[in-house]
């Protein structure tokens, strides 16, 4: 014999068991409706668990995107300060986000799919449990010892048949949530470690302290070579400054002097900027 | 003829297509018997597209039971082994 023989034949030994379960066969309509809406009730918690899982990845994702776009603009930063070394680390680790992007996107779409599924689900047991009970009430206002237990056998085999595969789908559904919250929970670990760094920005990553360090490195650096140069008083330089950045540029070196790493790369920045 | 798809629904076949639908499961038990995981999920996917083309769903409030079941669309061998072995005792498939 086929599967799918076979397979039929497993449902609706099922449906037997359950029927043969009872002595009166008016007691078995009853107590399958209260089942019916149970587990009805438990469809419809499935979805919502389903829901709630794909929003959890929702939110990752955007979280995910966010550190990928910002260690793409620090690849780029590092470049543009000639540390090659730190832009391929940074590239590095946004090649590992994207790889985990794209891995989530997977496990999205596959919750979406069981999301409507269970909600079809949900709506198709929904029709024949009212089915169900316009026939139980039928069958118990006629009833005749005879008479009904055929009937109430094919009203509840049909049912019980609907059950069995729904109860399936949403203990598919459940074991499929249970293992992405599994790896939702390790992706939140590695964005709190900073392992993957903060998407608020609050904490800083070691390219981003790399880069700070770097740019307040080459502060210095031009400081000093604008300092040495009105210290020996080169042609050169004094004048110059005085001639591109007229009355206010003069002002903040001499505040620079006590403080040097304070004020940013805005001085040089302003002197190449004007003709 | 009704045909179930688990976690899909049922849906209503007509006859003429037994001896194809018959040949395809007879595939499905040989990948099963030979616990060859690739061909079984071939052989299921042309079997989900074979009663998807036939097949007209049944209204939703319908009760009736099904000739034939077919496993749930990402189902893989042991899944179907584990229902298959279902048959004597309690288990996977919840009353």
């Amino acid at each position: 014999m086929g599967i799918l023989q076979r397979m039929s034949m497993i449902f609706r030994a099922k449906a037997d068991k359950a029927l043969d379960r009872a002595e009166d066969p008016r007691e078995t309509l009853d107590y399958s409706y209260k089942k019916q809406l149970e587990l009805l009730q438990k469809v419809r918690r499935g979805v919502a668990d389903v829901a709630t899982s794909r929003k959890r990845i929702e939110v990752q994702l955007t979280q995910l995107t966010q550190q990928s776009d910002r260690l793409q603009n620090q690849a780029q930063k590092a470049l543009s300060m000639g540390r090659e070394d730190l832009a391929r680390e940074a590239l590095t680790r946004k090649s590992g986000l994207l790889q985990q992007i794209s891995d989530l996107q997977t496990q999205h779409a596959a919750l979406q799919g069981e999301e409507e599924k269970l909600t079809l689900a949900a709506q198709r047991l929904q029709a024949k449990v009212e089915a169900f009970r316009t026939k139980k009430e039928t069958i118990k206002a006629t009833y005749t010892a005879a008479e009904a237990q055929t009937q109430i056998g094919e009203a509840f085999s049909g049912i019980s048949e609907e059950m069995s595969d729904v109860g399936l789908a949403v203990q598919r559904a459940e074991d499929k949530t249970a293992q992405m919250q599994a790896r939702a929970g390790a992706i939140d670990e590695l964005l709190a470690s900073g392992a993957l760094d903060d998407p608020t920005g609050t904490s800083k990553d070691d390219i981003t302290l790399e880069l700070d360090r770097l740019a307040s490195t080459n502060e210095v650096e031009l400081e000093l070579a604008r300092m040495k140069g009105e210290l020996t008083g080169g042609p050169g330089d004094a004048p110059q400054q005085i001639e591109s950045g007229p009355a206010e540029s003069a002002q903040p070196v001499a505040e620079q002097v006590g403080e040097p790493a304070a004020q940013p790369v805005a001085e040089p920045r302003r002197e190449e900027g004007r003709p | 003829m009704i045909v179930r798809i688990m976690g899909e629904g049922q849906l209503e076949v007509d006859g003429s297509h037994l001896d194809e639908l018959n040949r395809l499961d007879e595939e499905l038990t040989a990948a099963v018997d030979a616990d060859d995981d690739p061909a079984f999920r071939r052989a299921l996917a042309a079997l989900l597209a074979a009663v998807r083309s036939y097949g007209n769903p049944l209204p939703d409030d319908a009760l009736v039971d099904s000739d034939l079941v077919l496993p749930f669309t990402e189902a893989h061998i042991t899944e179907v082994r584990e229902m298959l072995a279902e048959t004597a005792g309690e288990g996977l498939i919840p009353g």
